[in-house]
């Protein structure tokens, strides 16, 4: 007993020994780097970001890679778009990462100017389980806004068995899944939708979470794969990575041509090659492009314009840049892999405009 | 670290004893020494002192720093609202109309089927180790597992719901007729229960053990079952006891968050059906909080928390109050 | 008669069995749940895994380094704030049973214990996060220290209660002072008591995935420096768990693995020592 209580305290006071000496470390550590400065900035090989859980996996990839070549450790987490606008504004991020571009609210609060830039494109699929349908089943925006409105309860009703002539459907109910957190998957899909329906405009909205009519909240792509796939009758909206991976059966759209096109990374990339306006902020949503899917949507970079704030260095700011450029550039290769869209030549050329148009001390970075 | 002890309850009295026959002048040196030692020992004792009313005061700034920035961070939100923000019935962010009714009743719902379903194994937890089988390797080996039970992390638990317990609800839901979905509050009010047994078990345990046993012994001097000792002299006498435990669980099951979060089915919508999917309190403030891009939005998830945190502490209060009250009697 | 007695016997007998059933069905799940995340998660755990970082998406065989030693640094951090803490207000409890501070510090602390976590973790945010500019472990740690207070308090002053007033009158009879009864007498004889408690409140905090949210916030690479991001566990697992990869469901049935077993450690070895020691907790 006695011994059992002496291993026990020994023990103690070795925990207690080790988390001081792991705690000064972290202290001393933090004091030899104190210099460049404590806050935001930190050391200028740690580059913190936040936002977009659509971007995660693209990032992971590329900042992984970009840190075997650079050795720049970017920590990305994936808190959402809104979280990382949200965390711009208190500038505990260095950069932020949005499928939606800011909006007039949004920019207000934010300390000063700050730009987008495009970093990849993406779409989002309608998915769909009805086991017994082989053939593709196409869908026209009325009838999906009808669909998540609620008004079109069966899967057999009139309106879809219109643009499916030849799919015998079946009389099961349909049963609505969709995001429960907040997402910048959820804003494509019910800006796409505000677009295209008065009704839905007049009753959802649309951002990044909204009071939705009917169904059920799973969280991320994969709470609502989850129930659309264990559910007969299930639909819902997942990003187009997440459905190829998962060989889920998802729609075809029509777009504003008129045409019905198979989401893909080729037709998420045709419906980005449109005029982009120099401040980047454009929504690909029902885009005009012939052969482009409407449910697409550029995800951003959005940083300061202005990078001198709190205690920043130079040193870091041009590094972040350069990851940015790498990003826009090199980067791309790495996009297809992971089914994501890689920026069209005209998405580059004005990624590069901005970038340079990024200062320091009212100085641009790059030169 | 006992040394210092042993010093001076030892040598004190030798050192004494030997100096004052010895030499003189040596004495009133050592006495000084003394008398400056005691001064330094009433100071670090008084400094010692000083330190503990700070630390408990700190508690209550604690508590009320807490409160105080849940209030002061929701004043937006209560200013827009007002009080019906309590039965507002709809959460629209897009809109900026925000109601907390659907997540109160989302929270009261699982929580109390999570308990329907909880209480009778945790009292036939407390009455099995209670009364029928106090000791032995057997009833060591279920307290201890019983026990166990809280000790998992909740993302645990959350985690496994969503692997194995949400296809079985969901087959169970084809099999009654209703919407299969799995995800709902009826699942999450399942795993609450199993999250929630050992705090009323342990509490209840305790209470029956606590019964005085000549009030037992006379009831079975007057032919009583064991059964019929149970009901009449046991469960009234720790009537209180057991209420304070169910109370307990239901705080417990009120703030429960990551869990419920991954199988709720998280939607805004007033729930229809105990197989509906909904959403609590804390599991909107997990879902939506890093997302609520603009400040009412924001408030009005702080203000949820503050209401989560009154209820929660009013519970437990109450719980508490009464145990003291059982122990004390 | 003679019916009615069996009856009434039957009736007993019935509710017996009854009751066992009921009491045994509760493991059940726990059985079921160990059973499962072990089997998910053992395959995946080996030295490689252990000592490497998170790879992403599409490459296989990444560890989980960065989360162990943010999890260790994190509860380390939170341990070094809440213990002497505690036990200090522990010592004030039971020392002054009967002023009125103690009674209201007494009903913060259980005020305390019935704060869920999330709420913990979006005050954490508003005290640290906000001021500093910047997530970080700190504020991670000081959150985990909020909840591990309550039960550190509440096992040091239950245990020091119960020690008999003699030991405290022979200290102060020698002539000793306060402080020094109470921190070479009334402490080493609680000892037992009050590590018991500490341990439980470390294997409590060990799995707490909600105040950590929107502190500690995450980290991919390997980090020591307290004031910075860092990765750990539970957070770990709740948002690879949660992401739509296979890969990262891996590493987070391995993490769920290796949590369980530290935190299911961390109480049975609690259980051994009260045992040993005979606490009453």
């Amino acid at each position: 007993m006695k011994i059992l209580k002496s291993i026990a305290l020994s023990g103690l006071a070795f925990a207690i020994a080790g988390s001081m000496l792991l705690t000064s470390c972290g202290g001393s550590g933090n004091a030899s780097k104190a210099d460049s400065s404590a806050n935001t900035a930190g050391d200028a090989n740690n580059i913190l970001g936040a936002g977009s859980t659509f971007d995660n996996p693209l990032f992971s990839k590329m900042f992984s890679e970009y840190n075997k070549t650079n050795g720049l450790k970017v920590n990305y987490q994936s808190i959402g778009s809104g979280g990382g606008i949200q965390q711009l504004t208190a500038k505990t991020v260095d950069f932020g990462a949005s499928d939606a571009p800011l909006n007039g609210k949004q920019d207000s609060a934010l300390s000063g100017p700050a730009i987008h830039i495009p970093v990849t494109a993406g779409a989002v699929v309608v998915t769909y389980n009805l086991p017994d349908v082989k053939d593709t089943l196409m869908l026209t925006p009325d009838v999906l806004a009808k669909i998540f409105l609620g008004k079109i309860t069966k899967w057999n009703d009139p309106a879809i068995q219109a643009i499916n002539k030849s799919v015998k459907l079946p009389a099961t109910g349909i049963v609505v899944s969709h995001r429960s957190d907040g997402s910048g998957t959820t804003n494509i899909f019910t800006t796409y939708l505000t677009k295209v329906s008065k009704d839905w405009e007049a009753g959802p909205g649309k951002g990044s979470s909204v009071n939705w009519p009917v169904g059920l909240g799973g969280k991320g792509n994969e709470g609502v794969a989850g129930s659309v796939k264990q559910t007969p009758g299930g639909i819902g909206y997942v990003e187009l990575a997440y459905a190829i991976q998962n060989n889920m059966a998802f729609a075809k759209m029509q777009n504003k041509a008129g045409k019905f096109i198979t989401p893909s990374i080729a037709s998420v990339t045709a419906a980005a090659n449109i005029d982009i306006p120099a401040d980047a902020k454009v929504s690909l949503t029902n885009t005009d492009a012939a052969d482009g899917y409407p449910i697409s949507g550029l995800s951003w970079i959005i940083i300061y314009k202005e990078q001198k704030y709190g205690d920043r260095a130079m040193d870091k700011v041009t590094k972040m840049v350069k990851l940015i450029q790498w990003m826009v550039h090199d980067g791309q290769q790495f996009s297809a892999p992971l089914n994501y869209a890689p920026l069209s030549d005209k998405a580059v050329s004005v990624a590069d405009a901005q970038l340079k148009s990024i200062t320091f001390d009212g100085k641009p970075v790059l030169q | 670290m006992e040394a210092p002890i042993d010093t001076n309850l030892a040598t004190r009295p030798d050192e004494r004893s030997g100096r004052v026959v010895s030499i003189k002048k040596q004495d009133t040196v050592s006495n000084t020494k003394r008398i400056n030692r005691s001064f330094r020992q009433i100071r670090a004792e008084n400094v010692f002192r000083r330190t503990l009313i700070i630390v408990a005061l700190s508690m209550i700034v604690l508590v009320l720093g807490i409160m105080l920035t849940l209030i002061w961070k929701s004043t937006l939100s209560i200013k827009s609202a007002g009080i019906g923000y309590l039965w507002g019935k709809v959460w629209d962010p897009v809109r900026d109309i925000y109601g907390a009714y659907p997540f109160i009743l989302g929270t009261l719902l699982t929580s109390f089927l999570a308990l329907i379903i909880s209480i009778p194994f945790s009292f036939a937890v407390g009455v099995f180790l209670g009364e029928y089988y106090p000791k032995g390797w057997l009833s060591d080996l279920l307290k201890n597992t019983v026990e166990l039970i809280a000790a998992v992390p909740s993302v645990i638990y959350g985690f496994w719901a969503l692997a194995v317990l949400v296809p079985i609800v969901r087959n169970f839901e084809t099999k009654i007729g209703v919407e299969p979905v799995g995800l709902g509050i009826f699942s999450s009010s399942l795993i609450l229960a199993v999250m929630v047994i050992p705090y009323a078990a342990s509490l209840g345990r305790s209470m029956i053990q606590m019964v005085p046993s000549n009030l037992k012994e006379a009831a079975y001097s007057l032919g009583a079952t064991r059964w019929e000792v149970i009901r009449s002299v046991i469960f009234p006498y720790t009537k209180s006891g057991l209420f304070a435990g169910i109370l307990l669980s239901l705080g417990r099951a009120l703030g429960e968050t990551m869990a419920v979060t991954m199988v709720i089915g998280n939607t805004s919508l007033i729930p229809k059906s105990i197989f509906a999917p909904g959403n609590t309190m804390a599991s909107v403030i997990a879902n939506e909080f890093t997302e609520a891009d603009h400040p009412v939005y924001l408030s009005a998830l702080i203000e949820l928390g503050l209401v989560l945190f009154l209820v929660t502490v009013v519970i437990n209060m109450i719980g508490k109050k009464m145990i003291s009250r059982f122990t004390n009697e | 008669m003679t019916n009615h007695v069996k009856y009434r016997i039957g009736k007993s007998a019935a509710f017996k069995t009854l009751t066992i059933v009921l009491a045994f069905a509760c493991v059940v799940p726990l059985i079921f749940i160990l059973i499962y995340i072990i089997q998910a998660g053992i395959t995946k755990i080996n030295w490689h895994f252990l000592t490497n970082l998170p790879k992403p998406v599409g490459e296989t065989g990444g560890g989980i380094a960065n989360a162990l030693v943010g999890s260790m640094i994190i509860i380390s951090v939170a341990s070094v704030i809440a213990i002497p803490f505690g036990i200090l207000c522990g010592i004030y409890l039971s020392e002054n049973r009967k002023s009125r501070l103690a009674y209201w510090s007494r009903l913060c602390v259980d005020i305390l214990q019935g704060v869920p976590s999330i709420v913990i973790g979006i005050v954490a945010y508003f005290w640290l996060v906000k001021p500093l500019g910047t997530f970080s472990a700190l504020s991670g740690s000081i959150a985990l220290a909020i909840m591990m207070l309550p039960i550190i308090i509440r096992s040091t002053e239950e245990t020091l209660k119960l020690l008999p007033d003699s030991l405290r009158e022979a200290g102060f009879a020698l002539g000793l002072p306060f402080h020094r009864v109470v921190l070479k007498v009334i402490v080493p004889c609680g000892i037992s008591g009050i590590l018991s408690g500490v341990m439980l409140s470390v294997a409590r905090i060990a799995g707490e995935t909600a105040p950590l949210l929107f502190t500690a916030f995450g980290n991919p690479y390997l980090s020591v420096n307290i004031l910075k991001p860092m990765q750990s566990l539970p957070l770990l697992i709740f948002n690879y768990a949660t992401s739509p990869y296979n890969d990262w469901h891996d590493l987070a049935w391995g993490a769920s693995c290796i949590l369980l077993i530290w935190v299911l450690t961390l109480n049975i070895f609690t259980k051994l020592m009260t045992r040993k020691w005979k606490v009453q907790l």
